[in-house]
């Protein structure tokens, strides 16, 4: 790849690796994100999906390699750096604290101001409670209160708190790891729509799934992880969903359990 | 957005859950219901044992309500430390601790009292920020950490005082503290004296033979409590600190990925903690006239206890400082009230150790409400 198509792409992982002591979670992993595309993450449980997502949040910094938006070499401290630049995260564990408000998680650590008497900086209740029930609806989630304790709302509607959440403060770059997996099907449904709308507006979007029927409908183009390693990026155009879900789980292993059932069945 | 069809299931809900949730449950939610409740209670009962013996006249109550502003004070600083999910143990050493630094120095080193009052408080806060630094470094639990400030603060403090003054008590201090005008003005006695003397004059405060004001003015300790809780709810429920207080001690993961600066927050709580430990210390050394070695001693057991009763969760992320000032008045005045009664007064801690754990099993109950109503939901979808 020459540096002439780094202006296609909005975020680029080049060479990145992460270590935790002695595991070595992402080993010389590539991901570059076209402007506007929904990039599928995919991989088996530990594969480092989570970890690569983070070191896109600025949540843990890389060990090697390089990390550019727009072309740019970017060294982030804190995940607010990476909101700043428009990177909005839903985490695998949305990040939601269960005994806040409704309104209170949705602006956590982005908490809207205004000045007490014209002096003092107090937290804009009012806005927030505003805008939180108002996208919370958007997506088809009606809260009691703004004041209700997100550890009152089911797993789902936790979800989508969280998704909603992301894309409110994400203008450009929205990140999902594993958004539906607590999902029922209309609520995936309306998360894979979520991710159409969103790509529609511009923003580019990388979203990390198991379910294939999930990833090969809405995806663009895929980056297959496999024990810290990727094994390559494909665009939707040279690879069939067989192939993906061959490469995610190695259907073979499939087809010999099933052969294995079916025998058993027969026997 | 597009995305607004096909949410039949969803747009039902609301309903459903409006009437599931009755005017009582929010009460009940509130932090602070316990506390008001135990308050009322308590209130109640000295009412009927002690209403007639001068416990609810004007000296009484300033009786009570000093001892609770004392202990109010302190309780604020744990309550907010415990809201973040952090224990400080060391708060009853450092009282102590804090009256020694003000005495040593003024009495045997030749400070002006301001400086000696000014050591302190920094000293103290320094102590704070060192207990919050091995905190987040170490990521021991503060409980442990703070344990072993507990004695080292206390052992100090028994040092400091038998070194310098061959005793455990460093006597004189209230004299030199009143000679300074500026210290007098803040920490000792109380105010608001014309106030008073107009008042007794109305005939709306009993007077003594002598003509004075049987009470003469609101002590400066309760302003203090005053301040601070007004100062730390405000902090806790409007600012953007506050809000990091709660996300913090709700979720510790959670904070970091939203970028909030987890361990400053938690050290620049150790240090209010420390603060306030240092305040009470200081007041009570200005009021009482001299500093000893088992001052404040077992006070930290009071303030955590009194922000358990306020509601704060032990496991952090849930409280409220009124809640704390509360269960800090509820401690005045039975510790007070006792003693009005004909009630034995070796009584006072069954009684609060009763509170105590009635305010825990209440916690225990709000805390897992959420979980609970969230699975009776998901339970009333199968079931239709
Ligand atoms: N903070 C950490 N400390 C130590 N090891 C970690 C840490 N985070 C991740 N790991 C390790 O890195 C590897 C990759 O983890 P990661 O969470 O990125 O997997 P994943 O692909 O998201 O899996 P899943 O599909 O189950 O979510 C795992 O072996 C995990 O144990
Ligand atoms: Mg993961």
């Amino acid at each position: 790849m020459t540096n002439g198509d780094s202006h296609d792409y909005i975020l680029q992982l080049e060479g990145i690796s992460k270590f935790f002591g002695t595991v070595i979670s992402l080993q010389d992993v590539t991901l570059r994100l076209r402007r506007g595309e929904v990039h599928c993450l995919l991989g088996d449980n530990g594969a480092g999906k989570s970890t690569l997502i983070k070191t896109l949040a600025g949540v843990h910094r890389p060990d090697r390699g390089r990390y550019l938006i727009e072309g740019q070499e970017v060294n982030f401290k804190s995940p607010r750096e990476a909101l700043d630049r428009g990177i909005a995260t839903v985490y695998q564990d949305l990040a939601l604290v269960p005994l806040m408000s409704v309104a209170r998680n949705f602006f956590a650590g982005r908490e809207p101001m205004r000045k007490l008497f014209g002096v003092i900086p107090v937290m804009d209740m009012k806005y927030a409670e505003d805008v939180s029930v108002r996208k919370l609806a958007e997506m088809g989630i009606h809260v009691r209160s703004p004041q209700q304790p997100v550890g009152t709302m089911s797993g789902g509607e936790r979800q989508c708190l969280a998704i909603a959440r992301a894309i409110h403060f994400g203008a450009r770059v929205l990140i999902l790891d594993e958004p539906t997996a607590a999902l029922g099907v209309k609520q995936s449904c309306n998360v894979l729509k979520l991710i159409h709308t969103a790509r529609e507006r511009g923003i580019s979007v990388i979203f990390i799934t198991h379910n294939v029927h999930h990833a090969y409908p809405i995806g663009d183009s895929f980056t297959v992880l496999n024990r810290g390693k990727s094994m390559g990026t494909f665009l939707k155009s040279g690879i069939s969903e067989g192939e993906v879900l061959e490469m995610m789980s190695g259907s073979a292993e499939i087809q010999g359990l099933i052969d294995e059932l079916e025998g058993r069945a027969t026997a | 957005m597009s995305v607004t069809t096909s949410q039949a299931a969803i747009t039902n809900k609301p309903d459903e859950r409006v009437r599931r949730i009755s005017p009582w449950r929010g009460l009940f939610n509130r932090p602070e219901f316990g506390s008001i409740a135990g308050t009322v209670l308590v209130f109640a009962l000295f009412g009927i044992f002690a209403g007639d013996s001068g416990m609810f006249n004007l000296d009484g109550v300033m009786s009570w309500a000093q001892v609770a502003a004392y202990l109010g004070i302190i309780a604020v600083g744990a309550c907010v430390l415990m809201i973040a999910g952090e224990f400080d143990l060391s708060i009853g050493s450092m009282i102590g601790f804090a009256g020694m630094m003000v005495a040593v120095p003024a009495m045997f080193l030749g400070w002006p009292v301001w400086a000696s009052v000014l050591f302190a408080f920094a000293g103290c806060m320094a102590l704070g920020w060192l207990n919050g630094y091995l905190v987040v470094r170490t990521r021991l639990p503060s409980f442990i950490v703070t344990l072993a400030f507990m004695f080292i603060l206390r052992g100090l403090t028994l040092v400091l005082s038998t070194h310098f003054s061959n005793s455990t008590i460093v006597s004189g201090v209230g004299d030199k503290l009143g000679a300074d005008p500026v210290v007098h003005t803040l920490f000792q006695g109380s105010t608001f004296h014309h106030l008073f003397a107009w008042l007794a004059r109305a005939g709306l405060v009993g007077k003594l033979p002598n003509g004075e004001p049987v009470v003469n003015g609101i002590p400066k300790v309760l302003l203090w409590w005053l301040a601070m809780a007004g100062g730390a709810g405000f902090m806790l429920s409007r600012t953007r600190f506050g809000n990091w207080v709660f996300i913090v001690g709700g979720d510790n993961n959670t904070a970091k990925n939203a970028g909030i600066p987890v361990n400053r927050v938690k050290i620049s709580l150790f240090v209010f903690t420390a603060f306030c430990a240092c305040l009470f210390g200081v007041l009570q050394v200005a009021d009482v006239g001299s500093a000893a070695a088992d001052r404040g001693l077992q006070k930290e057991f009071e303030a955590i206890i009194a922000a358990v009763i306020g509601g704060t969760l032990l496991t952090g992320g849930y409280g409220s400082v009124l809640g704390a000032c509360f269960g800090a008045l509820i401690f005045g005045v039975v510790q007070v009230g006792i003693s009005f009664t004909s009630i034995d007064s070796d009584w006072y801690r069954v009684f609060l150790g009763a509170m105590l754990l009635l305010a825990v099993l209440f916690n225990h109950y709000i805390r897992s409400y959420a979980g609970r109503s969230h699975a009776g939901r998901s339970h009333a979808g199968t079931a239709k």
